[in-house]
């Protein structure tokens, strides 16, 4: 791919894209850096300063109901959260792609069922039937990844499907086939690449969504559920009031990095989108 | 047309059958059945054995599918173990809060999202594009979750001006002022939520429009831009943007769902929170299969609407 170049030559020319993209790598790398760094313990409970402490020197945000720093919470939260997006994000990819590869170069039966198969899954409100499988299955970071990441491969597969009706009508497809090249081959070497492009951009959203997915259930007791940490988690406890009200410092910083990482996913989408887009300008 | 509905319909086949498949396996391959439940660990096997065959456990799994299905078509969707009711009956119970909270969501993002989509296609890069899109932007990112939060926080508890929960107050209530007084949270939570895909698609049909000859002839006729912008352009954008919001239909509901559970709101959403945690099965298949079925349903007509109004569908490709 001779325009990977080009297309991080216009990503960095557009600044907002930048901005994004460092927010997130500052994320990871604090994610995975800064408990090594500075010791972090999101289990230990601090006897001497107790429950429910308001911020100080030792604790950045205090603790929690039982004296864990929120600090340390919060950065191994984000690993988990992080991680589930990222994770699942991933696995909607591996599956999604070939089968909207297959679902639209083959046509016919396996075009039928694939897509019915979608329609099956798109049927349900995505979070009932990641909230049935997560709770049947016991919740853990690992089956919440998989529950995700085997739900989310329809929107995927649509995208790839579209992509792969305009490409499969194009010469230089003919040509190869008249050339005498397996399917196989096509597929991989010819279709896919011109076709995956607008994948890619959909993958930040499909992350963010992936993060609030999890957030969302998490938050509802019914993710992961503590002692592990999640962005999600964090914030429960302020469903009840005196929290709400009187500790903003528990509940505003793991909602405010939620918001700020999916809105970066968003923002780097569109741009990768626009950037791998030929008809887009370079100027902007 | 019949050919085209026909047609339409024997797509909708295998996928309903996919649905109540798909819902059925979900609940039978779940660990702990109904005997662990309520035989308390305590009975033995030959009981165990003989409860299993009382609830016609013992047949083989696609005799019980069929068994299932049927009673679906019955609506006979089996009893909650949890409420002792029949689960059709809870569901009708519950489906009436639920369409109201949704729909009343729904009505509140299109007063929003419509009137600022066309105004910020009217002037790109103006005042209101820029709010639309900082809307679009935090729309999707900005989980129902915290948005729930900071609206308890704000109007419940520092104004005092709306209850946090339920449906009607525990004493006196039950009028209608009281139920509209529980309603405007969650439903202002699941319209603001919603508003962001609807602006889009709003704005983005109004753009392609404003580009369209005729759209530069009735402006060259003398007619009055607010003419222009709201017959022409809105006009021939509200199919897509309609298209937009059924579309969006699963994920509405998805929203609503998350946001009955915080509020207490007794709808549909509550009923799977509940049923899910207490491995309620007959619930969770119950509840499952009518938001999935009426989502089906609804594309269903929707395309069949389509096929009527607009014969480009009818003899498209397909």
């Amino acid at each position: 791919m001779g325009n990977g170049k080009r297309v991080w030559h216009r990503l960095l020319s557009d600044r907002r894209a930048v901005v994004c993209m460092a927010i997130l790598a500052i994320e990871v790398l604090c994610v995975l850096i800064l408990p090594l760094l500075l010791d972090l313990e999101p289990d230990l409970t601090d006897r001497t300063v107790g429950f429910w402490a308001p911020p100080s020197a030792a604790h950045w945000l205090g603790t929690d109901d039982v004296g864990r720093d929120i600090l340390a919470r919060l950065v191994c939260g984000g690993r988990i959260s992080l991680l589930v997006g990222f994770a699942s994000a991933a696995i909607n990819l591996v599956v999604g792609v070939p089968l909207g590869l297959l679902a639209g170069y083959r046509r016919g039966k396996w075009e039928f069922w694939i897509m019915r198969l979608a329609d099956v899954f798109q049927s349900f409100p995505s979070i009932v039937l990641i909230l049935c499988l997560v709770t049947l299955m016991g919740a853990s970071v690992l089956n919440l990844v998989l529950v995700i990441g085997f739900l989310g491969w329809p929107g995927i597969a649509r995208l790839v499907y579209g992509n792969v009706l305009a490409v499969r009508e194009k010469e230089y497809i003919l040509a190869v086939r008249a050339l005498g090249a397996r399917t196989g081959t096509i597929l991989l070497r010819n279709v896919l690449p011109n076709a995956v492009a607008p994948v890619w951009a959909a993958l930040g959203q499909r992350v963010g969504r992936a993060i609030l997915s999890e957030s969302s259930l998490s938050f509802l007791g019914v993710g992961i559920r503590a002692p592990q940490a999640s962005w999600g988690n964090l914030m429960q406890s302020a469903a009840s009031l005196a929290v709400l009200t009187g500790r903003p410092w528990v509940w505003l910083p793991p909602g405010l990095l939620i918001i700020l990482t999916v809105v970066c996913l968003q923002i780097l989408g569109n741009a990768l989108r626009d950037a791998m887009d030929p008809r887009t300008s370079a100027g902007r | 047309m019949a050919q085209y509905i026909r047609r339409r319909l024997i797509t909708a086949i295998p996928v309903f059958f996919g649905i109540t498949m798909l819902v059925f396996l979900l609940v039978d391959l779940a660990p702990g059945d109904l005997t662990d439940l309520m035989g308390e660990g305590a009975a033995s096997t030959v009981e165990q054995a003989a409860m299993e065959a009382a609830v016609g456990l013992d047949q083989p799994l696609p005799v019980r599918y069929l068994l299932w299905l049927a009673g679906l078509f019955r609506g006979d969707l089996g009893r909650s173990y949890h409420y002792g009711q029949d689960v059709s009956h809870l569901i009708v119970q519950r489906i009436g809060p639920s369409l109201l909270l949704t729909g009343t969501g729904v009505v509140l993002a299109v007063a929003i999202a419509v009137p600022l989509g066309v105004a910020a296609a009217w002037k790109p890069k103006g005042a209101w594009d820029r709010l639309a899109h900082l809307f679009t932007i935090s729309g999707s990112a900005v989980p129902g979750f915290f948005l729930a939060l900071v609206a308890i926080y704000l109007f419940s508890v520092r104004l005092g001006w709306l209850p946090s929960s339920g449906m009607y107050r525990s004493v006196g209530g039950g009028d209608m002022a009281d139920l509209l007084r529980h309603l405007i949270l969650p439903a202002g939570v699941v319209g603001v939520s919603n508003v962001g895909s609807i602006l889009r698609q709003t704005q983005s049909a109004c753009l392609e429009v404003l580009g369209e000859d005729y759209i530069i002839t009735a402006r060259a006729k003398g007619l009055r831009e607010g003419v222009v912008v709201v017959r022409h352009a809105l006009g021939s954008a509200l199919i897509p943007v309609l298209t937009s919001i059924l579309t969006h239909i699963p994920h509405i509901i998805g929203g609503s769902v998350v946001v009955e559970r915080i509020f207490g709101w007794p709808g549909m959403g509550s009923l799977m929170f509940s049923a899910v945690s207490g491995r309620d099965y007959n619930v969770v298949m119950g509840g499952t299969v009518v938001m999935a079925l009426a989502v089906l349903l609804t594309s269903l007509l929707l395309d069949v609407v389509y096929g009527l109004v607009d014969p480009r569908v009818r003899y498209g490709e397909r």
